[in-house]
């Protein structure tokens, strides 16, 4: 796709202007200019932004490099000097020749102070350490310390930073004002007012980044508070990434509260497969049991967020009525099978079918690898192939119409026509006319798309592989208990043609098994190809052979994944 | 390095004076306080600060003490402690209180009593009580339940009272 907006694919952008500062007494060069968050417009570098750039981390709240700058929180205050200038506004020099450096008398937020040439930052001084120790102490007195019962506790700047920079002791005696707690901002959020710090992040999310104008701070001084506007619940689509942005527990996921502790959660890669976007997300997961989705910073996808509709979208993973056994059909029903006996004798039926006797209808959820296997039986029986298209509404931020993460990936392996779900009629027509005798069917319920259970009825097999149970795999010759993205690794193409790849955060359950794995066994034994005997080789082969993917490798693709020809 | 061995002097090889000054301690011993009890018939009685087993506490007025914030899950090196969080739903029953264990099991046989568990708990609910024989007739009458802890440990004299004003 050419008008792809990916950041990588973009021209490079014009020359930048770069000037040279010192942060604590390292010289470095920095741009003078940096796009604005939001507008995109080059606005003046800041002390923070060059900072970061050599990994000088400068402690802060308010501050968050995709939002607009706030400078309330006062945590990020650094000392700072200039080149001094003599009343003939020459700078002035040392006696070694260096320019002499005139301190500034105040200190200065570093989020919000644009640098200059010759400047100097200090971020580890004496009085620098001390003014984040008094920001701290303003910031605890009214706060509740109820770290206990608190869900941040563990992934909380108020605490990291306590321990870093704060005092053990508190000099307050006086009564802390208390604040409403456990308000209901919304139907996935709950507010505790005293443990906010007001830092205002999620104020600027919402009205800069979402376009909703819902939270404010009501009241003043001591009890100023947050909330939500009064009579409208705080309800679009985006509300969890507040929880994400608020350094404290002040804002907490409704799903997530009181699941876990997040020191206990097993944290992996991975993405979001509920719509066409991709978006990169971390799993939390403890004990085979995933409790959580959290977005992952990919600049070209989804920069640092992901939307309420994907990131609750996993309690089916852990449903209990998921498909954990080989089945075979009997005359009375279903019976448990085992691997060894499935693999053989379908290998054995799909070898004795006739060119043409076969169809296959794919699913855009899957893998990348595992269309491309798909794509390689089809390929041996000329099978007519397709999968299922799902659409749904869009927004401008991230949600995409196409609520497939794959579509991409089942067009360009061959399986999916250009108009997905246009093959599913001649299909249906197929098997009502006797043609089609068999039937391969992977992650989708197609009596919901046309081919009705009286139509799957004629087939002579029909092998499906599904991880949910559905009237589809009710009516299977064999069902092939497959695996949901979390418990296996692969690619996934989004709708802009970016293959990303996503690990394994889970153990399959009981005799649940990766449809690759089994798919190469089937592959094998039916077109005798081979090549592939683990994930980075079948993404390798899928490469070689697919014109799409064409000089992908697994190990380039990293954590923020490559473009297709698409 | 190689330690020179003491030349034995002569009584010293002749062995008696040493049986003679062993048996004026068993003399001594036969006649004086019996150090020994008749267990477990006769208990013994446990000194303070003694760390038997841990039991969570109740407040004054009832309430489970314990706000499930996992740190002594985290912190028992025997992996003892295994407790499940309530989750979202309100409990009606708890009233004021926002976040106690839905479940809390400490299973005894892995429990080496180091008492990691009451040191590191933030709001003084669970004890190192001095119960230190603990049986059982099979493993899983060994795996202690929150309501066993909780009758087991009694109320504590809480200064703070955590939820009495919330």
């Amino acid at each position: 796709m050419s008008a792809t907006t990916t950041t990588d694919q973009k021209p490079a952008a014009p020359a930048v202007e770069t000037i040279t500062i010192k942060v604590d007494g390292k010289s470095i060069v920095v741009p003078k200019t940096t796009p604005d968050p939001i507008t995109g417009k080059p606005v003046p570098t800041t002390m923070i932004q060059a900072c970061a750039q050599i990994n000088v981390d400068v402690p802060h709240y308010c501050y968050h490099p995709k939002l607009p700058v706030a400078g309330n929180c006062r945590m990020c205050l650094v000392e700072f000097g200039t080149p001094a200038m003599g009343p003939d506004r020459k700078p002035v020099m040392n006696e070694d020749g260096t320019p002499k450096i005139a301190k500034s008398p105040r200190p200065a937020i570093a989020c919000a102070t644009p640098i200059s040439p010759g400047m100097e930052i200090y971020t580890n001084t004496a009085g620098v350490l001390d003014m984040r120790k008094g920001v701290l102490e303003f910031l605890l007195i009214n706060h509740p310390l109820d770290c206990p019962i608190c869900d941040q506790a563990g992934e909380c700047k108020l605490q990291e930073y306590s321990v870093e920079h704060g005092q053990s002791t508190s000099r307050f005696v006086e009564e802390k004002v208390h604040k409403p707690k456990q308000v209901d901002l919304g139907p996935r959020i709950v507010l505790d007012d005293e443990r906010c710090i007001l830092c205002s992040r999620c104020v600027r999310f919402s009205k800069d980044i979402v376009g909703d104008d819902a939270l404010g701070f009501v009241n003043r001084g001591s009890y100023n508070t947050l909330a939500a506007y009064p009579g409208k619940p705080f309800d679009n689509n985006y509300t969890l990434n507040t929880v994400d942005l608020c350094p404290v527990g002040a804002l907490t996921s409704k799903d997530f509260r009181f699941q876990m502790r997040v020191w206990f959660l097993k944290e992996t890669k991975s993405l979001c497969t509920s719509c066409g976007t991709g978006c990169n997300t971390v799993i939390g997961s403890r004990e085979e049991k995933m409790l959580r989705y959290e977005p992952r910073q990919n600049d070209a996808v989804n920069s640092t967020w992901m939307c309420d509709y994907g990131r609750l979208n996993y309690k089916w993973i852990n449903r209990e009525d998921r498909l954990i056994r080989v089945l075979k059909k009997t005359s009375t029903g279903h019976e448990t099978s085992n691997w060894n006996t499935a693999v053989k004798e379908i290998s054995e039926t799909l070898a004795k079918a006739p060119a043409g006797s076969v169809a296959l209808i794919g699913s855009a959820r899957q893998t990348n690898e595992e269309l491309f296997l798909l794509s390689r039986l089809a390929k041996k029986f000329a099978a007519m192939t397709d999968s299922v298209p799902r659409t749904g509404s869009s927004d401008k931020l991230l949600l995409s119409a196409d609520r497939n993460p794959n579509s991409t990936g089942a067009k360009l392996t061959g399986i999916s026509p250009a108009e997905m779900g246009s093959n599913i009629p001649k299909i249906a027509a197929g098997i009502s006319a006797g043609t089609i005798k068999t039937l391969i069917v992977f992650g989708e319920d197609v009596t919901k798309v046309g081919i009705s259970a009286e139509l799957l009825g004629r087939l002579q097999n029909l092998i499906v592989s599904d991880v949910l149970p559905n009237k589809t795999t009710a009516l299977a010759t064999w069902v092939l208990p497959g695996c949901a993205h979390v418990e296996k690794r692969g690619t996934f193409t989004n709708i802009k043609g970016r293959v990303q790849k996503f690990m394994k955060a889970l153990e399959p359950r009981d005799d649940a098994r990766p449809e690759w794995e089994f798919l190469h066994e089937l592959v094998y034994n039916v077109t005798g190809q081979n090549g592939f005997v683990s994930m980075e080789g079948l993404f390798n082969e899928m490469t070689r052979s697919v014109p799409g993917f064409e000089g992908l490798i697994w190990s380039g693709l990293g954590d923020g994944g490559a473009n297709a020809k698409i | 390095m190689i330690v020179p061995r003491k030349e034995l002097s002569f009584w010293e090889r002749m062995y008696l004076p040493t049986i003679w000054s062993g048996f004026k301690v068993t003399a001594r011993h036969f006649v004086g306080k019996k150090v020994t009890m008749q267990y477990p018939e006769e208990k013994w009685t446990v000194p303070p600060g003694y760390r038997g087993a841990p039991y969570l506490v109740k407040d004054q007025e009832g309430r489970t003490k314990c706000v499930s914030c996992q740190l002594c899950e985290f912190v028992c090196p025997p992996k003892a402690i295994r407790i499940t969080p309530p989750g979202p739903a309100a409990v009606a029953e708890t009233g004021n209180v926002e976040k106690g264990p839905k479940e809390f099991d400490i299973n005894m046989l892995r429990c080496i009593f180091c008492g990691y568990c009451q040191e590191v708990c933030p709001e003084e609910a669970i004890f190192l009580k001095q119960d230190y024989s603990l049986t059982g007739t099979n493993r899983k009458e060994m795996i202690f339940n929150k309501e066993k802890l909780l009758a087991l440990g009694g109320t504590h004299q809480d200064g703070i009272q955590k939820w009495k004003n919330k």
